[in-house]
């Protein structure tokens, strides 16, 4: 039985399989039951029943997502599917993984997604500066289109399928689905409001899913093997693997496919292999930089979404950015404020006003000079940025850190202020 | 949404009534409720950027927590409950505030905005009183925008309007969103001036003072120091409602005034910087005779009296004194002239094209079968035929009502979506490229073009077949036109236009007299006619012909005219010797008749009187010349393209010797009389003693101030004279004083001289007057609409009899800045103008020798000694080969002396203004296209 | 600029040929991938950097005119993205990121290190034209921090690299 559908056929020290071999390894079954009659509700119900979640950080269940499309005689004849692969929060580094280890997952799994929500027209957002997996994608995207995968009428199916590949200008807001929209259409990447969800008006105003390049790797396996199988992966609550990723100073950083629910504690001592030498856990961000700090006392806290979340943090990418006993927690939390207000797209005040001041004070802290009457301006900002003040996450996401970080780790603020300086600079 | 129905919610622990669909932002607004807010316009929807206008909403009773959103996003839900005080919602909209502030310059002292800013009334509103924020600002350059904006971006709190409505509602191209995050710029691509024909509104729209109005800062007041009057834009036949500004005698400015069925919220550039001729150092000021000698008042019009009478001796003779009206002029100055010279001696004074145009469309808006829309209903058009008018040069406002037509489609799409239609950016990516039909049929390229579903492009005479055509398709018994539609596309584009038309729940055609063309207008009657015939008589409503006049008061001018007395029938008349003097109101004939024609009138003529306010060619010849004040001097009435009557306040006193016409020519002691002149005595005007204001609510004698409760230094004014406060004027001849005393618009009065309501100094406070918003002003009066419908249709006119000749058919080409007689005399105006210039085709230059830029003669077909008019030559690619459009508005242009059919020759180059402020997008480029 | 649109304020006149044939086929087979020419316009952009190192006042003008958009949106667009460069760079331009992960693993250290190898800081450009310094957002690869991207290149644990020898490499890799 499989127990890594994401990266079994993964291995960095040859070249990613082609069609051929990525066929024989179980590749495209999901197509060739399309290709039998499978239905797109079919398809649908499976991806359902299966629990996928999306992993593109918001955790929401895939097929309810794409059970909002309209289908049938009334709906708008032309839909979109596109892949969320603007990868570019701070701290995480799995899409890329995927799509330079096995493209053909990518592209098996878009068939399927295009094919339940029956867009004829996929594209792949990808982030400019992932120059090789742009190369190795576009290498496999003529393969499939070669051999018939990708065209009009695959397989005598009548469905029709085009996959573009859309390489970005570079925005971290260009991941936010809507700001991608946006940007896919030309346009200044600002977020579009919600409702109307993209599901009903999305790209060019048409019905459209956005998914993240790891949910769609998941959607091969669950044509292939089944539910049950899928649902029997998981060591927790949530179903199936998924990919987990450490970096900063452990041992040996890395990123590894592993069944959900799987402890926090073996993520960072098994495959992490531990702190380096002489140092000590501080703190980490459980799913990259918008997620709040977890403490060494959560270690033994599984990798669950439902877990995380009881910490009061998320799950969201699975990639563990971890903060150490010599690296200072103030300077980690400026660094992450200078990259959110610099991608901050503008369009609403509390970020695009917000985040520069918060940004600024940060400043003002490593070079000496914080007082509290600018930490108690930060600490404002974690409730003006919040959920539902802004018009879209990325503000929201910018307070997790800051605002666990402040709560955490207060002494360091205070010692920047007492001692006029870094008490970590030597 | 289009139902009415009400849903109760619960503000405050306060139950009201509200509309259903609507959003909580706008009702909270209508219910006079204090909420903050900057992104969301009235008339432009919501996008949720700003993040001002947060409140708490609670799920049901037992939720005491709520959640906060954004109002203007939130659709109103049968027992909603929310609260705008909830000490977390207003901490939120503190802090919003705060954070507009960090870089904002706090100049207020030296900014233009201040005292009417939007930013200042919300930022009051909010609670924000104290800047924290201690660290770098960011700063911007500004940008040259052109004589007509300034640009300070370090102003700006970035809410997005000044881009949604230049670009997405007004369609202008050159002004964008730049860069991101706090970094975000407002401006053009480069410097150089804004092309859009409505960038005036960019001053109100924005909510601080990013744009301002260069031509009011040049000469500074704060609002709370002007002395402001309703008044009505004089620029063209739409009639606009403007509140138009005053000081120290000086005209400083003038801003939209809210009319709910007419402009809205906004003017175009013509009305709003178009007024500098009212402060003009040439403005005459004394009566002067024949010589140029200065007359004194009393003498000038005992003179003018004499010349009314001595002709036939009794004043009003048939053989008397010719009078020549004036469309610019107001009604009352009108009558008075008529009276004086007896109506069958009273001509108009507009060219003989246009008298002929004006009396067909005068005929179709008594016809039954079809309706002259509003703006408003324009706005409701689902399908559109513009048949012969580049509308944004004749009637600018009416082409931003057209823009907003096509977005119909967009909103019908949304409303099948289940998307609210106040979702603005939502609506607009669900409809893309999606319009209603909007087809425009002419002889070159329109500034409609850009939303344009079809375009027929042909000479002024083919269109005139092609449109007959047309009405015949839609129903035969609209008589053909022999050799119509010459299109062998496979696609026949009349059958399109006509599939399109009858489509619509609500198709509207538009034509107008600023062609000069009857032939456009009855072929539009017959269009609109066969329409109402194919939707059947009685069970649907009369077909929207919207008839476009070309001056404020031209229809006002044609009704208390006869139908004969034409221009060119004076003219003939003095020529002739049939009448021996002349008396001309406001009106410069040689605009309006071939030069010859007027030269000879007027020499024939044994006196001539002009009246006006400007010197010009005809006061130059006349004999007795007398000065008149300006729109804003003065009170008048004026009836608009849709025959509806409105009222012009006096805004401030002409302390020369020039008086309103009326009371040169009139023997009325007061305004009142000259207006119930026309009333009384001409059927058709007999509604119009319904302009005059209800002044019953204001107690004995009190008045409404023109001057604001915080008009300031009124005893400073002239202090370097006279340190007494010196008595106010008085205004015997309207509700309204000349000073700040009285009742304030807000309680009571009937007129709304200009908004202000206590915590609301900027224009926004228009909320306060609505009766909801966007609904009529609580202070009425939206003017009164004269024309009675007749019972009984007008049939189809027939076809033009085809006129082939040689040479290239002749028509005008109207330019908003610099056709209209007076705004073409404003300083900021000049400069936007081009030199005179002729618009050929790339083919018909190449086969003329004509050159870009350079020279071009235009002379009479087949008539070697006939007139001739030298010009620039523009290439447009977009122009029908075979005609030719010459620019109107030059004064030495002889454009009537020229005809039907014109020769070109290429010229030495006219000396003056080039093309330079020409804005089109389809100018042949030197060497690619000719 | 045509000697004609001096005068015209709404021209955007450039001479048709400013393009490349290349440039203008790339720009085709793009409008044949999205539905609507705006997509279009930032996809041109792209190219025409591709081909030309950075976006010009030129260069967006060309593409304006050749794609029909209003330069003032197309102005709007180029100048949110962080990829499309309006102002020159150099031949090489150096992403480096100093995002969380590169920055617990010291890229601000190592970042001294290119800047005094190079005589540039972020933004700049060295004098012999060669390179450009620019930060980037976390590139992905922060299991291999501090990287950075020269190019297309990426390179990875910079703290282990002789960074005078790897920009040597690009410096004498001249085409
Ligand atoms: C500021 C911001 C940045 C985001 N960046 C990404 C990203 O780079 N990749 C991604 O897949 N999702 C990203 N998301 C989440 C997407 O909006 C969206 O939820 C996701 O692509 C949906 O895919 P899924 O349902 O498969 O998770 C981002 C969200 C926000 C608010
Ligand atoms: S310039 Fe004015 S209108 Fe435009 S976004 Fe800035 S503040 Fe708003
Ligand atoms: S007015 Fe509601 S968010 Fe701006």
């Amino acid at each position: 039985m499989v127990t890594n559908p994401l990266t079994r056929n993964i291995d960095f020290s040859r070249q990613p399989l082609d069609l051929a071999a990525y066929e024989k390894s179980g590749g495209y079954l999901g197509l060739h039951a399309i290709a039998r009659g499978l239905e797109p509700a079919d398809v649908l119900d499976r991806v359902k029943e299966s629990g996928l979640k999306g992993r593109g950080g918001a955790g929401f269940p895939t097929g309810l997502k794409w059970s909002f499309v309209p289908m049938g005689e009334g709906a708008p004849q032309q839909k979109y599917f596109v892949v969320n692969a603007d990868e570019m929060e701070p701290g995480t580094f799995k899409d890329r993984l995927l799509m330079e280890g096995d493209p053909h997952l990518l592209i098996d799994g878009m068939i399927i997604a295009s094919y339940a929500i029956q867009a004829s027209k996929a594209y792949i957002f990808l982030r400019g500066e992932y120059t090789d997996s742009e190369r190795i994608l576009r290498k496999a995207l003529a393969e499939a289109y070669e051999r018939g995968y990708l065209g009009k009428n695959i397989l005598d199916t009548g469905f029709d399928l085009d996959i573009i590949m859309h390489t970005s200008a570079g925005r971290y807001i260009c991941g936010e689905e809507t700001a991608l929209l946006n940007a896919l259409e030309g346009k200044r990447a600002n977020p579009r409001a919600k409702p109307p969800f993209p599901q009903v008006s999305g790209l060019w105003g048409k019905p459209t899913i956005v998914n993240n390049v790891e949910t769609i790797c998941n959607l091969p396996g669950i044509l292939a093997w089944g539910i049950d199988w899928y649902r029997s992966l998981t060591k927790g609550n949530d179903h199936g693997t998924k990919l987990f990723g450490i970096s900063g100073k452990a041992r040996t950083p890395g990123c590894w496919e592993l069944p959900l629910g799987t402890p926090i504690r073996e993520l960072l001592e098994v495959y992490g292999g531990g702190m380096r030498d002489g140092l000590q856990l501080k703190g980490f961000l459980p799913g990259g930089g918008s997620t709040d700090f977890m403490l060494p006392e959560h270690l033994d806290l599984n990798l669950d979404y439902d877990d995380i979340a009881g910490a009061g943090s998320r799950l969201a990418t699975g990639t563990l950015i971890l903060l150490d006993d010599k690296t200072c927690p103030v300077g980690m939390i400026g660094n992450l404020m200078t990259f959110f207000s610099h991608e901050s797209c503008g369009y609403c005040t509390p970020c695009r006003d917000g985040l520069p001041w918060v940004d600024e004070i940060f400043r003002e802290f490593e070079r000496g000079n914080g007082t509290h009457k600018d930490l108690a301006i930060l600490e404002e900002h974690v409730d003006y940025m919040g959920p539902g003040k802004t018009f879209c996450a990325l503000a929201p996401g910018a307070t997790a850190p800051l605002g666990s970080g402040l709560r955490y780790f207060r002494e360091d603020f205070e010692r920047h202020i007492t001692e006029q300086r870094c008490p970590y600079k030597h | 949404m289009t139902d009415n129905a009400k849903v109760q919610i619960t503000i405050d622990g306060v139950t009201y009534e509200v509309n259903a669909g609507s959003n909580l932002l706008q009702e909270c607004l209508s219910l006079g409720l204090d909420l903050p807010y900057f992104c969301w316009h009235p008339c432009m929807g919501s996008v949720g950027a700003c993040r001002q206008c947060a409140v708490k909403q609670y799920r049901n009773d037992e939720d005491n927590a709520g959640i906060m959103t954004m109002a203007c996003m939130t659709p109103v839900q049968p027992g909603a409950r929310i609260s705008i005080e909830d000490p977390q919602a207003k901490a939120f909209r503190a802090g919003v505030i705060e954070s507009l502030m960090i870089s904002h310059p706090h100049d207020c002292p030296v900014c233009e905005e201040g005292g009417e800013c939007h930013l200042q009334d919300m930022t009051l509103m909010s609670g924000h009183n104290y800047r924290r924020y201690d660290k770098k600002k960011v700063t911007h350059r500004n940008q040259y925008l052109g004589p007509f904006i300034n640009h300070e971006m370090n102003r700006c709190i970035t809410c997005y309007r000044c881009v949604r409505f230049y670009n997405e509602y007004a369609g202008g191209e050159d002004l964008s969103a730049q860069a991101s995050h706090h970094f975000t710029y407002f401006g053009r691509h480069r410097e150089g001036t804004l092309e859009s024909e409505f960038s005036g509104n960019l001053v109100e729209v924005c909510p601080t003072g990013v744009f301002t109005d260069k031509v009011f800062s040049e000469s500074y007041t704060r609002k709370w120091d002007l002395q402001t009057a309703p008044s009505v834009c004089a620029g063209c036949g739409v009639g606009c409602n403007i509140a138009p500004g005053e000081r120290y005698g000086e005209l400083r400015r003038v801003v939209n005034r809210y009319h709910d069925e007419l402009n809205g919220y906004f003017i175009c550039d013509r009305g709003r910087f178009g007024t500098g001729y009212v402060n003009d150092a040439e403005r005459l000021k004394t009566p002067l005779d024949g010589a140029g000698n200065e007359l004194d008042a009393d003498a000038a019009g005992q003179q003018l009296r004499e010349i009314a009478g001595s002709a036939g001796g009794t004043i009003g003779s048939a053989r008397g004194t010719i009078g020549i009206g004036s469309p610019r002029a107001g009604n009352e100055a009108n009558f008075a002239l008529r009276k004086l010279v007896g109506e069958e001696n009273f001509h108009t004074g507009y060219s003989d094209s246009e008298h002929a145009c004006m009396q067909l469309i005068a005929e179709a808006a008594g016809d039954p079968q079809f309706h002259n829309p509003s703006i408003r209903e324009i706005e409701q058009a689902d399908a559109v035929l513009v048949l012969g008018e580049d509308v944004t040069n004749t009637a600018p406002r009416i082409a931003l009502a057209l823009r907003q037509s096509v977005r119909n489609k967009a909103l019908e799409l949304a409303d099948g979506a289940n998307i609210p239609r106040w979702q603005d950016a939502a609506v607009r990516e669900l409809a893309q490229q999606e319009r209603s039909p909007l087809c425009i049929l002419s002889s070159g390229a329109t500034r409609l073009d850009d939303v344009a579903s079809d375009r027929v492009i042909d000479t002024p005479s083919a269109l005139a077949r092609n449109a007959f055509e047309l009405a015949h398709r839609i129903d035969s018994d609209a008589p053909s036109a022999e050799g119509g539609s010459s299109a062998e596309d496979d696609i026949d584009p009349l059958a399109r236009i006509a599939d399109h038309l009858l489509a619509a729940s609500r198709p509207l055609i538009v034509a107008g007299a600023s062609s000069g063309d009857v032939d456009l207008i009855k072929a539009a009657i017959n269009i609109a006619g066969a329409l109402r015939k194919r939707r059947g008589n009685g069970a649907s409503a009369p077909v929207d012909l919207c008839l476009l006049t070309t001056e404020v008061n031209s229809m006002g001018l044609h009704l208390m005219t006869r139908p004969k007395n034409s221009l060119g029938e004076a003219l003939r008349k003095l020529s002739a010797g049939e009448a021996a003097n002349v008396i001309v109101l406001e009106n410069d004939l040689y605009r309006r008749a071939p030069h010859a024609q007027v030269d000879a009138a007027l020499a024939a003529a044994k006196a001539s009187v002009a009246l006006d306010l400007l010197p010009n060619r005809t006061t130059a010849k006349a004999d007795l010349v007398l000065p008149v004040t300006a729109f804003s001097e003065q009170q008048t009435s004026y009836v608009n393209y849709e025959g509806r009557a409105q009222l012009a306040y006096q805004v401030h006193r002409n302390h020369s010797a020039a008086r309103p016409a009326w009371q040169w020519t009139g023997d009325f002691e007061h305004f009142r009389q000259a207006l119930l002149e026309g009333a009384d005595s001409i059927p058709v005007f007999a509604k119009l003693r319904d302009v005059l204001p209800d002044t019953s609510s204001l107690p004995g004698g009190i008045k409404v101030p023109r001057q604001s409760e915080r008009y300031s230094g009124r005893t400073a004014m002239k202090a370097n004279l006279n340190v007494h406060e010196p008595k106010q004027a008085q205004d015997p001849e309207s509700a309204l004083a000349f000073s700040m005393e009285g009742v304030p618009p807000l309680r009571d009065a009937t007129i709304l001289a200009s908004t202000w309501a206590p915590q609301w100094n900027s224009n926004q406070s228009i909320s306060k007057f609505q009766d909801e918003i966007n609904g009529p002003l609580r202070q009425g009066h939206g003017g009164t609409l004269l024309l009675e419908k007749r019972t009984e249709s007008g049939g189809f006119f027939p076809p033009p009899v085809n006129g082939d000749g040689a040479g290239l058919e002749l028509l005008p080409a109207h330019q908003i800045f610099g056709s209209e007689e007076l705004s073409s005399r404003s300083e900021a105006i000049r400069k936007r103008m081009t030199g005179a210039f002729v618009a050929v085709a790339p083919a018909d230059a190449v086969k003329h020798g004509l050159k870009q830029g350079q020279g071009v003669r235009l002379s009479v077909a087949g008539d070697a000694g006939g007139v001739s008019v030298t010009a620039l030559t523009c290439i447009r690619t977009q122009t029908s080969p075979g005609a030719v459009a010459l620019h109107v508005g030059d004064r030495e242009i002889d454009f009537h002396g020229l005809g039907a059919r014109v020769e070109l020759t290429p010229a030495e180059t006219p000396h003056g203004r080039g093309l330079g402020e020409l804005i089109v997008s389809d100018l042949a480029r030197e060497q690619g296209d000719v | 600029m045509s000697t004609m649109s001096g005068q015209v304020i709404a021209s955007t006149a450039l001479p048709s040929d400013y393009l490349s044939d290349e440039e203008i086929a790339e720009i085709e087979h793009e409008r044949t991938l999205y539905p609507d020419t705006r997509a279009v316009g930032l996809e041109a952009l792209k190219i025409v950097q591709k081909q030309r190192g950075w976006v010009s006042d030129e260069s967006l003008l060309a593409v304006a005119e050749y794609l029909g958009l209003p330069v003032a949106e197309l102005e709007g667009v180029a100048t949110f993205f962080n990829l499309i460069y309006r102002r020159p760079v150099g031949k090489n331009v150096i992403l480096y990121c100093n995002s969380v992960s590169c920055w617990i693993m010291g890229c601000d250290q190592v970042r001294e290190k290119v800047s005094e190898e190079l005589g540039i800081e972020f933004g700049e450009t060295s004098e012999d034209g060669e390179f450009t310094l620019i930060p980037v957002p976390c590139l992905g690869d922060c299991d291999r921090a501090p990287v950075m991207m020269v190019g297309p290149d990426l390179h990875r644990n910079l703290d282990r690299q002789d960074l005078g020898e790897l920009f040597s490499r690009y410096r004498n890799n001249q085409d």
